[in-house]
């Protein structure tokens, strides 16, 4: 029966269990996350700095960002979130066909939170609404436009990035949930791959107002 | 393969488990790791002190133009910064002899991701490669500092430089992420809290910021390749950006890598003065307290990095006030070891001789960084040698022989051998007066107004930049000596027992070498590991 298989997992010679071992995965994951926040820290530092400069520009700036684009990323992103949650629980439970099912989903609405993307950043490129040495806009008449655009393209950048990675590893747990790997006694990695997505939506929730909806 | 012990005893052990180049280079065991580390640590530091002496070499005489012209100066002393910074000084103790320490100090088999550990080592090589790469080609002239807008428009190969440290970075964001995980969750039974060793206190405090520090630096370093290949202009103000931005990000992370560092020296000096002064360690919870004390007070006061920068005046005000509150943990610290040794049996052996050159250099590494977090004084000082003396003072004084204390302590531990303590005292005494020899002039050049990063000075600065460089020289003989009686130690050295220092922590009660799992049986801790009674100098006849 495909739902009910056991898996027997054996931990490492150095924990005395496998719960040990999760226990242990599972603050090395949180670690992880706490080192990501202050890596994106430093871009919402220069934000702040920046849009504390130039108030003006980052408004007539913002205009040019497709909020409809935005908010249906966010509303994908979010989706997204659950049914990765939605994968774990099912993980937890030993129902490994709709692991599968919710792990698909969510690679399928991660691919349509990257092609909105894609549409986005081709708009800009078509735009001239470019990182700082190649802005070549003339539509905004603010100085220093092009400061926007890089901390756009940078931030939404290191995020698409990290969307990708995610569904590196989400294919990664996909494939190992195939193979029958987790179960009820044993599902770490994908709990740890959930704990990653989850951050990577939470950043996407705060640039979304930042970048798209500059007051 | 090493359950029956009564035979394996003394003969399987983790240099002889397995063998073959790739038992090596595949290994997940902590202590091959280590060791890994650590020769490619000495590898790089030859490396680097080869620049160093390159540029003592020119400053020998006056007037420039004594070996190399002004930008290949540049570049040696970037050099010199760069691979003594980040693929020297910061992963040394942690990353090497915390990696083969650490776990057997908790009685633990291995750190908790032992995949990841092996992971960190290539990740780290492959940034310093990227960093090597780059001396092969244009070089790189910024300085380890990497100051924009200058480092946006240097048309050296200063890229791969920044994408080499971005690199080795992640390295030691996953070794602090590992060894603060095993700590948690892998010390023996009965290994509580208050019963851990100070070294395992110290790496805890230091893996905490290389774990919140590092990640700004990568975004910055990241920012930086940018600047470079997209132009965006945050930090270049011809684009608006904000140069002084730059400026404190990066010091936001190398303040406080100061005491990544720093730290874990501290633990293992305070490791080795109640072995060896055979008294219980004084003041061991506010030697443990005071290194979060240290980590916390690292995160706010980068700023001194900036008095002349264009920072505020109120900004320059609170961090020289904040800087000084460095000095009260730091002090704790001191006086904790002073009040070790007072009246206890002291043991002048090499590790030992190491910890008092620690006292002594940092101490005046550490003093002078209270004149230089003054105001007044710090603006006419900045740039000059006084500011090189003193960070030498730190990460040479506090680091370097901490280092070498340590190497020195757990020697027999790694190798099973013991090294010729005569060479080893002979050795001490060249590096510390060479050390003294070449950095104390400095103090007095710089305070003289000798700017640092110049190709040539003015010809007054003549007598002391050759006592100056002539002290260089000394060092490295005594380097050159140490590498010698070490390499005949694990050749041919007498061989060490289980606890030649017969000291109290957990790895000196497994064999020497330990074995491939560490422990035979996993260790049960029942009291704290500085329980030396006054009157009990065993210290073994011929090590005494
Ligand atoms: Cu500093």
């Amino acid at each position: 029966m495909l739902q009910e298989e056991t898996v027997i997992h054996h931990h490492a010679h150095h924990f005395t269990s496998a719960n040990h071992e999760f226990e242990a995965a599972k603050q090395g994951m949180w670690i992880f996350l706490v080192t990501e926040v202050l890596m994106f820290g430093g871009l919402f530092v220069a934000y702040g700095l920046f849009r504390g400069l130039y108030p003006e520009m980052f408004h007539e700036a913002h205009q040019h960002l497709a909020v409809h684009m935005g908010a249906l990323n966010t509303v994908v992103l979010i989706t997204s979130s659950l049914t990765m949650a939605l994968s774990v629980s099912s993980a937890q439970k030993g129902h490994k066909v709709s692991s599968v099912r919710y792990l698909v989903l969510t690679l399928i609405l991660a691919c349509c939170f990257l092609g909105v993307k894609y549409f986005e950043y081709s708009h800009k490129f078509h735009d001239g609404l470019l990182p700082g040495g190649f802005f070549t806009n003339t539509e905004i008449k603010s100085p220093k436009a092009s400061l926007f655009f890089s901390l756009y393209f940078m931030m939404t950048g290191l995020h698409g990035i990290h969307v990708l990675i995610g569904m590196g590893v989400i294919s990664w747990i996909l494939r190992r949930t195939l193979r029958g790997e987790f179960g009820p006694s044993y599902y770490t990695p994908i709990e740890l791959v959930g704990l990653y997505w989850h951050f990577v939506d939470l950043v996407w929730i705060y640039l979304f107002p930042l970048l798209y909806l500059v007051g | 393969m090493s359950n029956n012990s009564a035979v394996v005893q003394g003969e399987d052990h983790y240099l002889n488990h397995s063998r073959g180049l790739m038992s090596w280079l595949g290994t997940l065991d902590h202590k091959r790791i280590g060791l890994m580390y650590l020769f490619s640590v000495l590898l790089f530091f030859l490396m680097g002190g080869v620049f160093a002496l390159l540029i003592r070499l020119e400053l020998f005489k006056w007037g420039g133009h004594n070996l190399v012209d002004a930008n290949t100066y540049n570049k040696f002393f970037t050099y010199h910064g760069a691979i003594m910074v980040f693929l020297v000084v910061i992963p040394a103790i942690p990353a090497a002899l915390g990696n083969f320490i650490l776990p057997i100090m908790l009685g633990a088999k291995d750190v908790a991701f032992p995949r990841l550990n092996l992971a960190s080592y290539y990740i780290f090589m492959t940034g310093a490669l990227f960093a090597v790469l780059a001396l092969f080609l244009r070089g790189a002239d910024t300085g380890w500092t990497f100051y924009t807008p200058y480092s946006i428009r240097t048309n050296t190969t200063v890229l791969l430089v920044l994408f080499g440290a971005f690199i080795a970075g992640f390295s030691s964001i996953l070794t602090g992420l590992n060894f603060i995980v095993t700590i948690h969750k892998l010390r023996a039974p009965g290994l509580t809290w208050m019963r851990l060793p100070l070294f395992c206190w110290a790496l805890y405090a230091t893996s905490i910021i290389q774990v919140l520090a590092t990640p700004v630096l990568a975004i910055t370093l990241v920012l930086l390749c940018m600047e470079r290949i997209l132009q965006i202009g945050i930090f270049d103000p011809k684009l608006g950006g904000d140069p002084i931005l730059f400026q404190h990000f990066f010091w936001f992370y190398s303040h406080p890598a100061v005491y990544i560092m720093i730290l874990p020296a501290m633990g293992i000096i305070s490791e080795i003065i109640p072995v060896f002064s055979r008294k219980p360690i004084f003041g061991y919870k506010a030697i443990a307290y005071s290194s979060f004390g240290i980590a916390l007070i690292a995160f706010i006061v980068w700023g001194h990095h900036m008095f002349v920068s264009g920072q505020s005046e109120l900004a320059n005000f609170v961090f020289s006030l904040l800087t000084m509150f460095v000095a009260v943990p730091t002090g704790v610290k001191v006086f904790s070891w002073v009040g070790t040794m007072y009246r206890g049996s002291i043991h002048f052996n090499a590790p030992m001789l190491y910890a008092f050159g620690f006292l002594e250099l940092f101490t005046m590494g550490g003093l002078t960084g209270v004149f230089l977090a003054t105001l007044a004084i710090d603006v006419h000082l900045t740039n000059t040698y006084f500011v090189v003396a003193h960070f030498h003072y730190v990460m040479v004084g506090g680091t370097l022989m901490g280092l070498l204390a340590g190497l020195h302590y757990w020697f027999p531990k790694m190798f099973g051998r013991m090294y010729s303590e005569t060479a080893a005292k002979i050795g001490f005494w060249l590096i510390v007066i060479g050390f003294n020899v070449t950095f104390f002039p400095q103090f007095i050049l710089g305070a003289q107004g000798m700017p640092r990063r110049y190709w040539s000075y003015l010809p007054e600065f003549t007598f002391l930049n050759r006592i100056s460089t002539l002290g260089s020289g000394l060092i490295g003989v005594g380097f050159i000596y140490t590498a010698y009686y070490f390499y005949r130690g694990m050749r041919s050295g007498a061989k060490a027992d289980a606890n030649p220092w017969n000291a109290q922590t957990l790895e000196w009660k497994t064999s020497s070498p330990p074995p491939h799992e560490n422990f035979h049986e996993t260790p049960v801790v029942t009291q704290w590991p500085y329980e030396y009674l006054p009157e009990d100098t065993s210290m073994p006849a011929n090590l005494r």
